[in-house]
């Protein structure tokens, strides 16, 4: 009973909110280009569906694609420093210095040297880059997270350092790197979408193009559709990498 | 008989808390069960680690003469790795060693039975009780068949029926394949009944006190704790550490 109440909880608040909106729109006449009432949202996300379904599609897919690469190459960094000490002293300074940059900021950038022509390219550069840092620190704290009597009897043993990464701290690392991918996941959608903002309209026809085409059109019903789209996504993702994320740690931890 | 190691005036400081041990002399022979009882901050897991070779002196010399492998050591806590099964576990320093892997598992599978957990085998840490994976470790350290197996406060988070099982289950191990044994205890009473030499230390940094032998055969025989002979011992090495925070008094 609980359970069905907390359940619920959420989605009457969200129905009250929703309600209040609607009526105080109505009641003040509040004209539609400055806040268009949800059920006017509502309608503009039935009529634009199938285009705001494949707008979040090449947004998904620019994300999940940028999380994979992150995923790779920050793990790949992540294990070669952990090899060499001398290594990690050098590249950690740069990889905060990548972590405290925002996006937009490069983005600019990043879109000149993707060339004109290839404005996907840069947008999958920036998530991968938004994607990495959080993956990275995730797997170098974990990679110095092993228990340190586990150390010593690898220190018995002789074991090299190949031997100690690869059997000790990676596996150490694991629920770590676990969280890294839930919160980069969140962070490449939230890389693609200021990266498609800042590659403008017509390259990238995904959820932020969608909102600024609306935009420019003060077409604000369908400038909300696509912002309420973007959330449920990050919603649902966020909810499929935590399902994830304990599976993970179940077959880890054998319970 | 020569020992297998020996430490000779050793001295170990540390940076930042200055000396932890020293001047210490002791030995260990091939086979026999040593105790090192001491109090808190006595340095007793600084000797054991000098012992393991995990650590350098600072002063003294040390003499281990033992080789790769040869030394096995059970920490405070199971020291087990969650991902892995109380096999693969058992299996892993037989794997470092460069031990193939189907021949490591075979043989960390009998180190299983003999601790009695051949049930267990493909168990996780995570469900195993903390006796249980006290003996996975056991197990671990048996399994390379070390000459000399050090004891860090093994059973000090297990109860008392469990500890006193563990002990005489250690015993029993050691009389299979006698390897020699320095395990470090806060328990006088574990100490007597486990050990044929006590050792005892004084307050940090750690020297030794007293020495007392404790008479009687190993593995011990049933009601050993009753016996006059334990009791004594149990009450001399009482009497030491006692002496030992008078002095500080």
């Amino acid at each position: 009973m609980n359970r069905i109440m907390n359940g619920l909880a959420p989605l009457v608040l969200l129905a009250v909110l929703l309600a209040a909106w609607e009526i105080a729109c109505r009641a003040l006449q509040v004209p539609a280009y400055f806040l268009p009432p949800p059920s006017a949202v509502a309608i503009a996300m039935a009529m634009d569906a199938p285009g705001l379904v494949a707008a979040a599609w090449n947004t998904l897919s620019v994300a999940l694609m940028a999380l994979v690469l992150a995923s790779l190459l920050a793990q790949a960094i992540a294990v070669t420093i952990a090899l060499n000490e001398l290594l990690e002293h050098a590249v950690r300074p740069l990889a905060s210095v990548l972590q405290v940059t925002p996006v937009v900021a490069i983005a600019p950038l990043v879109l000149i040297w993707a060339g004109i022509d290839h404005p996907e390219r840069a947008v999958i550069t920036l998530a991968v880059l938004v994607a990495f840092f959080p993956i990275f620190s995730g797997a170098v704290t974990g990679l110095h997270a092993a228990d340190p009597d586990l150390e010593r009897l690898f220190d018995l043993y002789q074991a090299g350092q190949v031997q100690r990464v690869l059997r000790l701290r990676l596996p150490s690392a694991v629920p770590f790197i676990l969280e890294g991918h839930k919160v980069g996941a969140g962070l490449a959608i939230i890389g693609a979408v200021v990266a498609e903002f800042a590659a403008g309209s017509g390259g990238i026809r995904g959820l932020a193009w969608r909102i600024l085409d609306a935009g420019n059109k003060l077409q604000t019903a369908r400038m909300l559709a696509a912002l309420m789209v973007l959330g449920l996504m990050g919603v649902v993702l966020h909810a499929v990498l935590d399902r994830l994320e304990q599976y993970g740690l179940k077959w880890w931890r054998g319970r | 008989m020569d020992p297998i190691v020996a430490l000779d005036q050793v001295e170990v400081d540390y940076p930042d808390r200055g000396r932890a041990l020293g001047p210490f002399s002791f030995s260990v022979a091939p086979g026999e069960i040593v105790a090192l009882v001491g109090p808190s901050g006595s340095g007793k897991s600084t000797a054991l680690r000098l012992l393991a070779g995990l650590e350098g002196p600072t002063g003294g010399s040390l003499r281990r003469d033992l080789g790769r492998g040869e030394t096995s050591v059970v920490f405070q806590a199971p020291t087990l790795a969650p991902w892995l099964s109380a096999q693969a576990n058992v299996a892993l320093p037989l794997e470092l060693s460069g031990m193939p892997k189907h021949e490591a598992h075979a043989q960390a599978g009998l180190a299983l039975d003999r601790v009695g957990l051949a049930a267990a085998r493909s168990a996780r840490p995570a469900q195993l009780s903390g006796g249980m994976a006290m003996r996975v470790s056991l197990a671990r350290a048996l399994a390379t068949g070390p000459k000399l197996l050090l004891l860090d406060e093994p059973f000090a988070a297990l109860d008392e029926i469990t500890r006193r099982t563990l002990a005489d289950d250690v015993l029993k191990l050691w009389a299979q394949s006698r390897p020699a044994i320095v395990f470090v205890t806060h328990s006088v009473e574990e100490a007597a009944y486990m050990a044929a030499r006590v050792v005892v230390m004084t307050r940090g940094p750690g020297r030794i006190a007293g020495e007392i032998s404790i008479p009687g055969e190993l593995p011990r025989p049933q009601a050993f704790r009753a016996t006059p002979g334990f009791r004594q011992a149990a009450e001399d090495i009482s009497t030491c550490l006692a002496q030992d925070a008078g002095d500080v008094r």
